[in-house]
């Protein structure tokens, strides 16, 4: 299983309904169902990565991150997973609200833009990063927002959002020192500060 | 000469229910008796009862939606390429159902059935039927075949209003739901284009109002109500693609015959359509469209929530039941935390998509109803 799924299942508690924000080809919901019994649902814009995942047996959405909250209820899913989609939508802020809305909290998943590759290829090579968790030439990238390791600590800091627990991957394991240098990319667990069950 | 194994013959047969004194109680409160039913099945009910699959077919269609009536028929059913041995709908693994609509001129109870009270044919005579009195007879059909929950009902335009009528009037009896270019209501727009329809019909001085049995059928009025509908299931794409603005003969013949080939196609359409279909059933069955509105609390009653299971299917360029439609159903999915799979799919063809997108359709429907049927084995385990 790739590690950031692993990492991810980890995470989330047995049985609980789980809404997969940019669910690809479902692989990670799949797993989930599998390993963790949980009930869930995914999100996506890709109509290929549909037919992939109702042949996996995932259900799934087809839209739009930002659309495709809206409608959901307060508080209806235990666990919103946002695994390398939140850099690919302009407005963070809101779809972190809205998965907050809908879900008691959100694990999400991002590539690092400070990692040491990062930094060596800006800084000596003067070239735009393409590393392991940044693959994309710039002119190919679907991602439209590039976050470090601390900039995301930063903003939910300031956005009232809580960090229950970071983990912080490597190419082949898990990083323990100097994250925002040496991870390529981080697992967030979060959740809003503002009850909304208060 | 037998006819070779991939063309399985399958006959159309019938039931009758709702004999006077009872009758069937109507949406409107009318009662009608008895009522018949046209209906084909595929493939067997296995020992669980859990492997139905009740396909609705859309406005014009019937009960045959696959195989062959008759070792010479030049066509199959009208969604073969999708119900059959080794289809996305399997017959080999499903008990397929399809029945003729309640109101329909395919074999089931309609304006041009005999009416038992005076002996002769309905005409207007006949009550107004609804979406939700059709699927009230399938429902009656259901009991009779002895499937007391269907795995899936699927369709696509009013087939896919029935499949909805289904989960709204009877959730427990429904595992699961495929409505495919289908709406809660219909808009302003679609009843307008629908009036239009039966103005022409209703304009027709043959029509009579509705007593033209037995003589010259009102013919211009449907086969013109027919043109239009054509023209509202294509794309200006897909017409683009198939006519262009290609002549019938190399020049124009400055006066009004048919130089394009689109007009041709329409004129040859709207001719066909009047042999196959009877008038007044089009005049029923567009109203029953018209009125059917599952908007709001009626999908899922107030705050209610259901265990079906949903895919729901529409095509970017039809514009008869564009994707906002679609998306209506999918926020209702959502408010009530239904399971549900949603795919938009990328069609040149407008609103005849569903019944020309088999490869995609396929692979939706195929897995998706295999994950119904191991969610089924599993609870009836």
């Amino acid at each position: 299983m790739r590690l950031d799924h692993r990492t991810i299942v980890d995470l989330i508690d047995s049985g609980s309904r789980i809404l997969d924000l940019g669910c690809g080809d479902g692989e990670l919901l799949s797993r989930l169902a599998e390993g963790k019994g949980v009930r869930g649902q995914g999100v996506e814009i890709s109509e290929q990565a549909i037919y992939k995942c109702v042949e996996k047996g995932v259900s799934v959405f087809h839209s739009d991150i930002a659309s495709g909250l809206s409608g959901f209820p307060d508080q209806s899913f235990d666990f919103a997973i946002l695994n390398q989609s939140l850099q690919e939508v302009r407005n963070i802020g809101f779809v972190l609200d809205e998965a907050l809305r809908v879900c008691r909290r959100a694990v999400v998943g991002l590539p690092n833009f400070a990692h040491v590759r990062a930094r060596w290829s800006l800084f000596f090579r003067g070239r735009a990063p393409v590393t392991p968790s940044l693959p994309y030439d710039w002119s190919e990238s679907p991602n439209v927002r590039f976050m470090s390791m601390a900039d995301f600590r930063n903003f939910c800091r300031n956005r009232g959002i809580r960090i229950l627990r970071a983990k912080y991957l490597g190419v082949h394991g898990r990083v323990s020192f100097w994250p925002n240098l040496f991870a390529s990319n981080g697992i967030f667990l979060i959740e809003s500060e503002t009850r909304w069950d208060a | 000469m037998t006819p070779p194994k991939e063309r399985p013959i399958v006959m159309t047969q019938y039931f009758t229910f709702a004999e006077p004194p009872d009758g069937l109680l109507l949406e409107s409160g009318r009662t009608l008796g008895p009522v018949t039913l046209a209906y084909e099945t595929y493939g067997r009910l296995n020992w669980k009862k859990n492997n139905a699959v009740l396909v609705c077919h859309a406005f014009s269609g019937n009960a045959h939606v696959s195989g062959y009536n008759q070792p010479d028929d030049k066509t199959p059913g009208w969604w073969d390429d999708m119900v059959g041995p080794g289809k996305a709908i399997d017959t080999d693994k499903y008990f397929v159902v399809c029945s003729n609509i309640l109101g329909g001129c395919g074999g089931s109870t309609g304006p041009s059935s005999v009416n038992p009270a005076t002996g002769k044919l309905y005409g207007l005579e006949f009550p107004m039927v609804t979406v939700r009195d059709m699927v009230e007879a399938q429902r009656r059909l259901a009991d009779h075949l002895g499937i007391h929950k269907l795995l899936a009902v699927t369709g696509g335009s009013m087939g896919g209003m029935q499949a909805l009528q289904w989960v709204a009037s009877y959730p427990d009896r429904v595992r699961s739901a495929i409505p495919i270019s289908t709406a809660l209501k219909h808009s302003p727009q679609q009843i307008a284009l629908d009036e239009v329809g039966r103005q022409a019909v209703m304009a027709d001085t043959d029509w009579h109002l509705g007593n033209y049995y037995g003589r010259k059928l009102p013919e211009k009025g449907l086969a013109l109500a027919r043109m239009i509908g054509h023209i509202t299931y294509m794309s200006d794409r897909s017409m683009e693609e198939k006519f262009s603005r290609r002549l019938k003969d190399e020049k124009y013949s400055f006066s009004f015959a048919t130089d394009f080939e689109v007009e041709g196609y329409l004129r040859y359409r709207g001719d066909n359509f009047v042999k196959r279909f009877d008038a007044n059933s089009y005049l029923y069955i567009t109203k029953a469209m018209d009125y059917f509105d599952l908007s709001g609390d009626r999908l899922f009653g107030d705050g209610r929530t259901v265990k079906t299971r949903f895919l729901v299917i529409a095509f970017h360029s039809d514009w008869l039941y564009p994707l906002y439609q679609s998306r209506e159903i999918v926020t209702l999915l959502k408010m009530r935390g239904v399971d549900a799979t949603t795919c938009e799919i990328q069609s040149t063809y407008g609103h005849d998509a569903f019944l020309l997108e088999i490869d995609e359709e396929s692979r939706l429907i195929r897995h998706f109803l295999a994950k119904t049927q191991d969610l089924a084995n599993r609870e009836d385990a």
